[in-house]
């Protein structure tokens, strides 16, 4: 497995960049990510989203799918779309240091 | 991204409560993965955009191979619904309640909610003009989120580009 490092820390990531094991992440690794994937500086509702995905993949060991975001941290479609511009889905996972998400909706 | 963002359409043309989730399920995979997303609705397929049609959007199970006595918790196999049994009253209601449930299972929403979910993320929602024509519609028959009637050359144009999926 590659490994690469993320704000002064290293980290085992796959192929496609996302991070492999949840309990390597952390909140500055996260800002770096967001700064990759082309966001501003992370705001109280990207850290909304990021934090719920966080505890769900912690339930459930899976990352949450868009849908299951929306109805669970009470986020709306738009403004989930709004926060994490063109395509969402890749990367509050990428940026939340899970999975891509198992599951359709 | 210097590239020019990858593009995909849509051609809904039943209006069967099974077919109608294909393009909403991939449509809803391809905005999340940043992918644009245009829809043209025609023919049956306008029953998904008709505020009257939406929400009762049905499978009848005559003559549908794929639809098995097993979906409703028999243990019968490959057997499927005598197709005698399907013209009986109340068949087909039975089957869309099954379908509806089946699909509720699995965490998607109702065909009206996804789409609305599909036009918050950024999908483009557009019925075709001969069917319009041909079904006596207007853009108020329609649920929100419907941009516009257009010709099918209008929608050649406007995907140019995409890779088109015809359901």
């Amino acid at each position: 497995m590659p490994t690469r490092t993320i704000a002064g820390k290293t980290v085992t990531v796959n192929d496609e960049g996302f991070m492999t094991n949840p309990a390597e992440w952390s909140k500055e690794i996260a800002a770096e990510l967001a700064t990759e994937e082309g966001l501003p500086a992370l705001s109280e509702a990207h850290w909304k989203v990021i934090d719920f995905c966080r505890q769900e993949a912690a339930a459930s060991g899976k990352a949450p799918t868009l849908r299951q975001i929306t109805t669970g941290a009470a986020v709306s479609t738009k403004d989930l779309f709004a926060l994490f511009p063109k395509g969402p889905a890749k990367k509050v996972a990428r940026i939340s240091g899970l999975g891509k998400p198992e599951g359709c909706v | 991204m210097a590239d020019e963002n990858r593009k995909i359409a849509f051609i809904c043309s039943k209006g069967n409560l099974d077919m109608a989730y294909p393009a909403l399920v991939m449509g809803w995979a391809a905005l999340g993965n940043g992918i644009d997303v245009t829809i043209f609705f025609t023919f049956w397929g306008m029953d998904m955009i008709t505020k009257s049609r939406v929400d009762r959007l049905e499978i009848p199970p005559v003559g549908n191979n794929s639809f098995k006595m097993k979906m409703m918790g028999l243990p019968t196999g490959n057997l499927g619904i005598p197709q005698w049994m399907g013209v009986l009253p109340g068949m087909t209601a039975v089957a869309t309640w099954l379908m509806r449930k089946k699909i509720a299972g699995v965490g998607a929403p109702p065909v009206r909610e996804y789409l609305q979910m599909l036009v918050d993320g950024g999908a483009k929602l557009y019925a075709c003009k001969m069917s319009v024509d041909m079904l006596g519609l207007k853009m108020t028959d329609f649920i929100d989120g419907v941009l516009d009637i257009v010709t099918a050359a209008d929608f050649m144009d406007m995907t140019e580009g995409s890779q088109i999926v015809f359901i």
